[in-house]
């Protein structure tokens, strides 16, 4: 029990990252979202070869970490909803030199500056890429102070994995809440050492790139990101499902409005209504299939967002026009509590 | 058993390091706990709020729809958190400045006189435990062994003077309590 400790989220990833190597930290400040930067700023220095950089904007931060990575750091960056925005040409960047790197967004009430309060209004940006191009990025999105520590750790996996920026989609309210953590053991890293820039040495010169002007070039290498998105969704996808057994009614929701799903679904099976939740962990790729074998025999289902409706085009897809979708959203930085929830369930469920 | 408490009062009060110090001792005994500041656009004086939830299953949302224990230390949180008490749920009052009674008949109110108490032991500072001997004496969620625990691994072993006037606030909560 010693090794438990009771710790905010932002401070989770802090922690998760350095034991899992991570090297290179650059960011700028943001609430809600700050203290993971107070944390890098304090214990980086812990680490053995560790780097903190308070950069002068979030646009500098991300560069730095593309930098670090492609000089072969296990490297990550973190915002909030506004500064992930302005990561984007980052990103983009880190997707088509197929760099790994960690970019943490915890999402509060937008659009625009929007407010500080947890929100999940970043989902289609997450999913769609973000920035400009053809490309993907994995998007994890965890739902306890736990999940947030292991998910990070997992990230970095993954970003060398598959040479990926990864995304960790949390929120306002998974960020400042403590919980009690036991952080795992990280696995030794695994990566092809060959595309790290290592400086004049011996041997052929390397670069790594993305401008490409010739055209078919350039498709050849969009056609070669494609197939490695094929392999993430054949190998990567993560989802938790709850109760749906004997379920009449699908709950779909994630991270923190999972959470308080599960709260509303508690309540209602007290008083005998059968409902349950699939919980996608992995929001790129999407856990469709789950979801297509559910409707299988349960034709209805309820979408749960802090958002006015993001996810729910993922649910729609999934189900392929079977069963019944219907949503509930709460944007701007509220959160609902699981009674309100489960009351808007009841409707549905009712009908 | 799923048990949530809100913990409120003026910023400076120590609400937070109330919940976050029971919230500890909870985990030390082996439940399940969640701790939700509140955060935001807070102001020196405004007013700061936590939720704890216990239990000893896994926690499905650590917000609180319907609280079981409000802890209260100033009129504003009275009158924000009042109607959202659970019925057969209690307050627990600074009554040394809250003047206002809940409106609700359905739940239990104890009162702590928690400055007066902190003045007869010589500082002022120590409200908040005062307040959390009282809360943990009639909640019996956790020990007084464990919360005592807690407080120690929070203010760390070079400060045995803060400790030690610490504990003597928590118990003469304790003791007050009937």
């Amino acid at each position: 029990m010693s090794d438990k400790i009771l710790i905010a989220g932002n401070w989770a990833i802090g922690e998760a990252a350095i034991r899992a190597g991570c090297r290179f930290y650059a960011g700028y400040p943001i609430t809600p979202q700050n203290e993971l930067t107070e944390y890098m700023a304090e214990n980086m220095r812990r680490a053995e070869g560790g780097t903190f950089i308070q950069a002068e904007s979030e646009i500098a931060a991300v560069n730095m970490v593309l930098g670090a990575s492609a000089a072969g750091a296990r490297a990550m960056t973190s915002s909030s909803s506004p500064g992930i925005s302005l990561k984007q040409e980052g990103i983009s960047a880190l997707a088509a030199d197929e760099l790994p790197a960690v970019i943490v967004n915890m999402m509060r009430g937008g659009p625009g500056l929007g407010n500080i309060l947890p929100s999940q209004g970043d989902y289609f940006q997450a999913t769609r890429g973000g920035g400009h191009g053809d490309y993907r990025t994995i998007v994890l999105a965890p739902a306890s102070v736990q999940e947030l520590a292991d998910l990070t750790m997992d990230a970095f996996d993954l970003a060398d994995k598959y040479r990926n920026p990864v995304m960790i989609l949390g929120d306002g309210m998974t960020g400042q809440m403590m919980e009690p953590v036991v952080f795992g053991k990280p696995r030794p890293r695994r990566y092809n050492e060959k595309y790290v820039l290592k400086g004049a040495g011996e041997g052929k010169s390397k670069f790594i790139r993305a401008l490409i002007l010739d055209a078919l070039r350039m498709e050849e290498h969009n056609w070669k990101l494609v197939r490695k998105y094929r392999v993430v969704e054949q190998n990567e996808v993560r989802f938790e499902t709850y109760k749906t057994g004997n379920a009449r009614l699908i709950i779909i929701a994630y991270g923190i409005a999972a959470r308080i799903a599960k709260g509303a679904i508690n309540r209602l099976r007290d008083s005998g209504m059968k409902v349950g939740l699939i919980r996608p962990i992995t929001l790129w790729p999407f856990p469709a299939q789950i979801i297509r074998d559910t409707a299988e025999r349960i034709d209805r289902f309820l979408v749960f967002e802090m958002s006015t409706g993001q996810m729910i085009d993922d649910v729609k897809l999934a189900l392929e026009g079977k069963g019944h979708v219907s949503f509930y959203g709460r944007p701007g930085g509220v959160v609902p509590t699981p009674a309100e929830l489960a009351k808007a369930i009841v409707q549905e469920y009712r009908r | 058993m799923q048990i949530k408490t809100i913990f409120a009062g003026f910023g400076g009060q120590g609400v937070l390091m109330m919940g976050y110090s029971f919230a500890q001792a909870a985990m030390f005994e082996g439940f399940h706990v969640t701790y939700l500041p509140s955060y935001g656009v807070e102001v020196r004086g405004g007013t700061a709020n936590c939720t704890v939830a216990v239990s000893n299953e896994e926690i499905a949302s650590p917000v609180a729809s319907q609280p079981d224990y409000l802890v209260v230390m100033n009129n504003p949180s009275l009158m924000s958190f009042q109607t959202r008490i659970a019925p057969g749920g209690a307050f627990f009052l600074n009554s040394s400045i809250i003047t206002g009674r809940p409106n609700r008949s359905d739940v239990d109110i104890w009162g702590v006189p928690t400055a007066e108490i902190a003045s007869e032991l010589g500082n002022p500072r120590v409200q908040n435990v005062v307040m959390m001997g009282a809360y943990v004496k009639m909640t019996r969620i956790v020990s007084a062994e464990s919360y005592l625990k807690s407080l120690k691994s929070i203010l760390g072993t070079k400060k045995k003077a803060a400790m030690e006037i610490n504990r003597k606030a928590f118990e003469a909560g304790f003791n007050y309590i009937e």
